[in-house]
């Protein structure tokens, strides 16, 4: 039997080498392409494309080094929520995203990479994570609008991922997509009581909202034409849907949920197509989204300033943890001898 | 029962390649454990199993980071039980798993596909006869 | 049940929910920047124990005064010099030992406590401790298995666990005084007697300390205070982020 090398991301050893695909193996590639076709999920140690791998590392770390991200906007606020179950689900809520970025990230390392190499790339600014989470959160109404929002595109977005075929990420997103509902419905009830409170209270919703708006549906991506990632991870079916289509599909499950709370969204354009049965937005201002994605949104270098931090003054935290485990490693085989 | 399970995380075991030498093929060991050299680590990996019930199988949930195996298990517990998914938890790490290949499939699981004779469906019994 | 041992026990409910709630928040101060994923998850289920115990107990708190109180109304509208607690739960969080260490000296009392608690005369607090050991014991043993990592890990890690010890060994004091109150309440056998607490509290910390090769600091000096609202300045701060939304909108619902 012919030695076999498993696919690596290093791949120095394999050969891969240099580049990717114009060395595949088409008898492998037509075999892989099959196999999505019939909707079969692809585990680990099967054979893939090194371009699906790649385009996968890349994906499900940005997506987990969202998570991580995205603790800190809700972070903010733990300390000063104004009711001891809003805290309790709050910090509840925030350790859920710090479990989501865990599954992500177990779910990438099946792909041949350290959790600490990704870790690395996120903090050196090398890796992309969701623009969202470059806006500052300067309310409490915030908390539930990021809810309401936030949490509400990415469902639509991870309700579909849970079909992708990669099984370690599908798995993954099954697990956050039953999490995740507990997160907008308390999103939504904050706003909603709010929305039904005192003059001040509203109007903080309201406010709340005018800022949040726009950026959630920016947080969808950049429009189909200007995804160039977006067909072929169609076609390997790791997308499912396009970020239009996502965007959509948000906008139209939000927008009598704004109206049923009695609040407005700041688009003056807003309006329901009944031909098309869908409720269509005004121009999105992509130069704000790419502005933000190139490190030039409000609090981008907060985000990764305090990620940094935790990682640095956790780096004395880390290396004890480890070298206890390996004194009593030592200290059983000295036992043993 | 015809698919392999594969678990989460099993990273393909050092093997050779095709000059026969040891690659660094799958995923990298954590760096060395000499504290403070420099090296940082996210600790080592380790795969977590989860009883949902009394009386049920063991269940591959997925992955844990920790120093130890008590470490190991406390974080397994915090990650994979908030909700009460769990009565029994097991963390075994993640180089220990020894899995099928995927081109194993064919004489691993196959043969055992046309020997129908092992299910009770293949077989007739008269009806209305008690004890089957 | 008495007037006096009625408020005795209010007092008493104040002190151990005030304890947890400080220390709840102390603790939830870490989520987002722990030193590795899995523990700003541990830290935080730790937290939201905490948090709910206090809710529990300041419940019972607002239900026996009456008029109106909550668990709400007691957390974010009363000042530092009302509030129960020990001084020890309202230190700032400090490094990662330090944390530890205080978290550690809290479980240790906290598990004894709970454990007699559940024999209270009072059947409230008794429902209450049943539910809060089971959380106890696992913080006790999470606290407990970081303080020997750190305490014999690296040289950096043993000198930052050592300094914290030492820094707040004036501080354990306070979980084992007598006064009035406790007096009320173990003689109607509503608490255990606090001296009992202590030696199991010390043997406990005593093995951890040792198996962590730390010293243990000689008993000097201890601080006292909290439990008649005598606070360091620490609290004053801590209360001002804490109930800072909820009083800017006083009646408000959320």
């Amino acid at each position: 039997m012919m030695a076999r090398v498993a696919p690596s991301l290093r791949g120095k050893n394999t050969r891969m080498a240099m580049t990717e695909q114009t060395t595949e193996d088409p008898k492998r590639m037509a075999e892989f392409e099959a196999r999505i076709a019939r909707g079969e999920s692809i585990e680990p140690k099967d054979w893939m494309p090194e371009r699906y791998r790649s385009q996968l590392i890349r994906m499900m770390s940005q997506h987990a080094h969202s998570e991580i991200v995205g603790m800190l906007p809700e972070g903010n606020w733990i300390t000063r929520a104004p009711s001891l179950r809003r805290k309790m689900t709050l910090l509840a809520k925030v350790q859920d995203e710090a479990g989501h970025g865990l599954y992500i990230y177990c779910g990438t390392e099946t792909l041949g990479v350290d959790r600490t190499e990704l870790v690395d790339q996120l903090l050196s600014g090398k890796a992309k994570y969701s623009s969202i989470f470059n806006y500052p959160t300067l309310t409490w109404a915030d908390m539930g609008v990021i809810g309401w929002f936030v949490d509400g595109a990415a469902i639509v977005n991870q309700t579909v991922l849970a079909k992708a075929s990669y099984g370690p990420y599908a798995r993954a997103m099954i697990r956050i997509c039953k999490e995740e509902n507990f997160h907008k419905k308390q999103g939504y009830e904050i706003i909603a009581t709010l929305a039904s409170g005192t003059p001040k209270q509203k109007a903080m919703a309201q406010d709340a909202v005018n800022r949040w708006w726009w950026p959630s549906l920016m947080m969808l991506g950049p429009s189909d034409a200007n995804s160039p990632n977006t067909a072929e991870l169609i076609r390997w079916k790791v997308k499912r849907k396009t970020n239009d289509e996502l965007r959509q599909r948000f906008a139209d499950i939000t927008v009598p949920q704004a109206q049923a709370v009695g609040l407005t969204l700041p688009d003056p354009d807003l309006k329901y197509n009944e031909a098309s049965g869908h409720w269509e937005h005004g121009a999105i201002d992509w130069d704000e989204f790419w502005a933000v994605v190139k490190g030039n949104g409000p609090c981008n270098r907060e985000r990764l300033a305090a990620r940094r931090a935790a990682h640095d003054e956790g780096k004395w935290v880390r290396d004890a943890a480890t070298a206890h485990a390996e004194k009593q490693a030592r200290r059983k085989r000295s036992a043993a001898a | 029962m015809r698919k392999s399970r594969r678990a989460e995380n099993v990273r393909p075991r050092p093997e050779r390649n095709l000059a026969g030498e040891p690659g660094s093929t799958g995923s990298k060991a954590p760096p060395a454990d000499k504290a403070g050299d420099g090296a940082d680590s996210q600790w080592p990996l380790w795969e977590v199993f989860v009883q949902p019930a009394q009386g049920a199988a063991y269940e591959h949930s997925g992955s844990v980071h920790a120093p130890d195996a008590e470490g190991a298990l406390q974080n397994a517990r915090d990650v994979y039980s908030r909700r009460g998914e769990a009565i029994g938890i097991w963390v075994v790490p993640s180089t220990a798993i020894t899995a099928s290949k995927p081109e194993d499939q064919g004489p691993f699981f196959d043969p055992a596909d046309d020997k129908i004779y092992r299910h009770p469906q293949f077989y007739k019994i008269p009806r209305g006869l008690k004890g089957f | 049940m008495s007037a006096a041992s009625e408020s005795a026990t209010i007092e008493f409910l104040k002190r151990i929910g005030d304890d947890r709630l400080v220390l709840g928040h102390r603790l939830s101060e870490w989520c987002g920047h722990g030193p590795i994923l899995e523990e700003d998850i541990a830290l935080a289920n730790i937290a939201l124990d905490l948090l709910g115990q206090a809710a529990h107990a300041l419940g019972l708190a607002g239900e026996s005064l009456g008029e109106g109180a909550t668990a709400d109304s007691l957390a974010f509208f009363r000042e530092a010099i009302e509030f129960r607690n020990i001084q020890l739960v309202e230190l700032p969080k400090g490094d990662f030992a330090f944390t530890i260490a205080r978290q550690f000296f809290f479980d240790a009392l906290s598990v004894h406590l709970m454990d007699a608690l559940q024999s209270s005369s009072d059947t409230r607090i008794a429902a209450l401790a049943a539910k809060a050991v089971k959380e106890d014991r696992y913080h006790v043993r999470h606290s407990g298995d970081w303080m020997v990592k750190l305490g014999d890990g690296t040289e950096e890690s043993h000198m930052r666990l050592q300094r914290a010890v030492d820094d707040l060994w004036r501080f354990t004091g306070e979980m084992f005084e007598t006064d009035a109150v406790t007096d009320q309440l173990v003689a109607k056998r509503v608490t255990p007697d606090p001296s009992a607490l202590r030696s199991k509290w010390d043997a406990l910390v005593t093995d951890v300390l040792s198996r962590a090769t730390i010293e243990k600091p000689a008993d000097t000096f201890f601080v006292s205070g909290g439990r008649s609202g005598r606070h360091t300045e620490h609290l004053g701060h801590m209360l001002a982020e804490m109930q800072i939304v909820a009083r800017s909108h006083p009646g408000a619902e959320w």
